[in-house]
């Protein structure tokens, strides 16, 4: 069986002054469902525009199933995009808008009627068959899209921030058909997006993109528990971050005291004293430690300061007093809604080695 | 629902309203019912002035020849202002090309039909020193009215244009379209509106121009209004205000058609909604 693995290769591409990618370099497995993550100009959409031809990058090259499609038109690279703005053609109706892409192929007519309505059913938009574009919601818009792209059975689908239209609740679950389609098809699908929640539910693998790079690529538990950069920590959610300096290969001195480590080589390696770009730990890898609970390490004795409702969690605001001259720090800790402590609580917060997560810069 | 009650103001300026539009015309549609050939007075009902037409061999010919114009000059029109259109959208050289472009194109609309005329009459006299082609006749009025449509159907169909982003062309391509192929079956169907409001603005202004007609016709190229301008040196007859009844009456049917066209779409959709 062919395999359509994807191959961009030290593209690069800046309009006018703005670099807006720099060199980057990425391999897609045929199959996968990876996800471009990152604020908005960071490249994530020139490089999807890039892949689907629809610009041209100033260097570096793009290859196909081993070939290179750098300078195909859009018309000829096996690969659809579903737009952020669905881009339906007003002036068909749905069948028709789904039908467009085997119609530039000269598909006979029947083989057509039976692909489309066996598009419509996947994604449940039988039904609509007949509609204008006009008169559909934003769900069912993404849905056509969606059914315009794929029943042209590309080698990859382009999904240009695909959700970002939608409210909130339609979003979620659509996410999970998005995720169950790319199964049932097993169609590479690359998806840009600046939501890390969306990235994280639908990915096999996230590429956290920052000014013009890739910073990180991984699977999304890799890339939430274990971030390289200030940057991606705090993208990825809500991250506290201690400033540290190496006390050997496993100790790190912050302003609370001392915490232990689990050997990291990127810490082993910094020399002694130096500060690397601090220690994260994400707000719910804090434990707040009950009576009689004990551990050998890495407990800090903290003052509740404020208690926040979130619903299916509490957020905790506790003061941790420094040692020596340094000033006290808050963090931020999340408690399950049956645990109840008070502004004003005297408590002890354990944090396990392994969440400790040094960062690089 | 009950009804809201207009205030007496509104009631008063909107039959003054009325009353300044479609008086003169209100007059015209008596006057051509009316037997009595001077003066305003009522002389008693009559269809003379119908029936005469139809022995006027005058109004028959430049009837046909108005059609004629309009009908060539507005396809030409219509064809080359929507390729213009197009051409200056999708202009390679830049925005400050097509700022001169967009202008360029403004010019004729903007300039006085006289100044136009003149011009035009300038250009064919220049040409008809090489060929007689450019002497005063139907060729140099079918130019001269397509000069002055284009730009009006340019204006017409680019507005439409600008408002379908880029990326209708783009996912056209994606869904492997050749460039002609995106236009002709996405872009081209979505300006169809534009393109028919353009050549029926185009038709109008070529059935209803005087001065361009005026300066470029030839003695055997005679319209409809230079044929009633030519009449009233002899004073208005009765007969001009039974053919300007007739055009009125033809116009006022397209109008109603249109709207009730309007109405129906409207109400089809609301359905679907």
């Amino acid at each position: 069986m062919k395999s359509f693995d994807l191959q961009v290769k030290n593209v690069s591409k800046s309009f006018g002054e703005k670099a807006v990618l720099k060199g980057i370099d990425v391999f897609i497995k045929d199959g996968q469902f990876v996800t471009l993550l990152g604020p908005s100009g960071c490249g994530k959409t020139t490089l999807l525009r890039i892949i689907a031809g629809f610009e041209k990058a100033d260097a570096g090259e793009v290859i196909l199933s081993g070939e290179v499609i750098s300078n195909k038109s859009p018309a000829h690279r096996p690969i659809n995009t579903v737009f952020q703005s669905y881009a339906l053609f007003p002036h068909l109706n749905v069948f028709n808008n789904i039908a467009f892409g085997l119609k530039s192929h000269k598909v006979p007519k029947d083989e057509i009627e039976k692909r489309v309505n066996a598009m419509m059913e996947m994604v449940n938009i039988v039904d609509l068959k007949n509609e204008m574009p006009a008169t559909l919601s934003g769900g069912q818009k993404q849905r056509v899209a969606l059914a315009r792209a794929l029943v042209n059975e590309p080698d990859i689908l382009l999904l240009d921030e695909p959700l970002s239209a939608l409210d909130a609740n339609l979003r979620k679950k659509l996410q999970v058909e998005l995720k169950e389609v790319q199964k049932k098809t097993d169609t590479t699908f690359i998806m840009v997006t600046h939501d890390q929640d969306e990235a994280i539910a639908v990915s096999d693998r996230v590429l956290v993109m920052y000014k013009g790079a890739i910073v990180q690529d991984g699977t999304p538990e890799d890339v939430y528990e274990h971030p390289v950069n200030r940057f991606v920590a705090t993208f990825m959610g809500e991250c506290n971050i201690l400033e540290s300096e190496r006390v050997t290969d496993k100790l790190a001195k912050v302003a609370f005291g001392e915490l232990v480590l689990e050997k990291d080589p990127q810490w082993a390696a910094a020399p002694e004293g130096k500060c690397c770009g601090g220690i994260a730990i994400r707000m719910e890898d804090i434990h707040v430690c009950t009576a009689g609970e004990n551990f050998d390490n890495n407990v800090f004795d903290a003052r509740i300061l404020e208690r926040i409702f979130r619903g299916d969690y509490w957020e905790l605001i506790a003061e941790l007093p420094g040692v020596g001259n340094a000033e006290s720090l808050k963090l931020r800790v999340m408690t399950d809604p049956d645990e109840i402590y008070n502004p004003g609580d005297q408590v002890k917060l354990y944090m396990e080695p392994q969440y400790l997560q040094v960062l690089a810069d | 629902m009950s009804k809201k009650k207009l205030p007496f103001i509104t009631v008063i300026l909107s039959i003054i309203g009325f009353i300044l539009l479609y008086l003169p015309m209100f007059l015209v549609v008596e006057q051509s019912f009316n037997a009595s050939k001077h003066g305003q007075s009522w002389g008693g009902f009559t269809l003379d002035w119908y029936t005469g037409l139809a022995d006027n061999a005058m109004v028959q010919t430049t009837t046909v020849n108005t059609l004629i114009l309009a009908v060539v000059s507005t396809i030409i029109a219509t064809v080359l202002g929507t390729l213009l259109a197009i051409g200056i959208h999708r202009t390679p050289w830049g925005k400050k090309m097509q700022y001169f472009y967009d202008m360029s194109i403004n010019v004729p609309v903007v300039t006085p039909d006289i100044l136009m005329a003149i011009a035009l009459v300038s250009v064919f006299a220049l040409f008809r020193s090489w060929t007689s082609l450019f002497d005063p006749g139907m060729l140099t009025m079918v130019i001269a009215h397509v000069t002055l449509e284009t730009s009006f159907v340019v204006l017409v169909v680019q507005s439409r244009l600008v408002s379908i982003g880029k990326d209708q062309i783009e996912a056209a391509r994606d869904l492997y379209a050749s460039t002609a192929g995106a236009w002709f079956r996405v872009i081209i169907p979505q300006l169809s509106t534009a393109i028919i409001s353009g050549a029926l603005l185009a038709f109008t202004l070529s059935l209803d121009d005087f001065i361009l007609s005026f300066f470029t016709s030839g003695p055997e190229s005679q319209t409809l209004p230079l044929y009633i301008y030519g009449s009233l040196k002899r004073g208005i007859s009765p007969q001009i205000h039974a053919l300007s009844s007739i055009i009125f009456g033809l116009t006022l049917f397209v109008m109603v058609l249109m709207v009730f066209r309007g109405i129906r779409k409207e109400r089809k959709l609301a359905r679907k909604l």
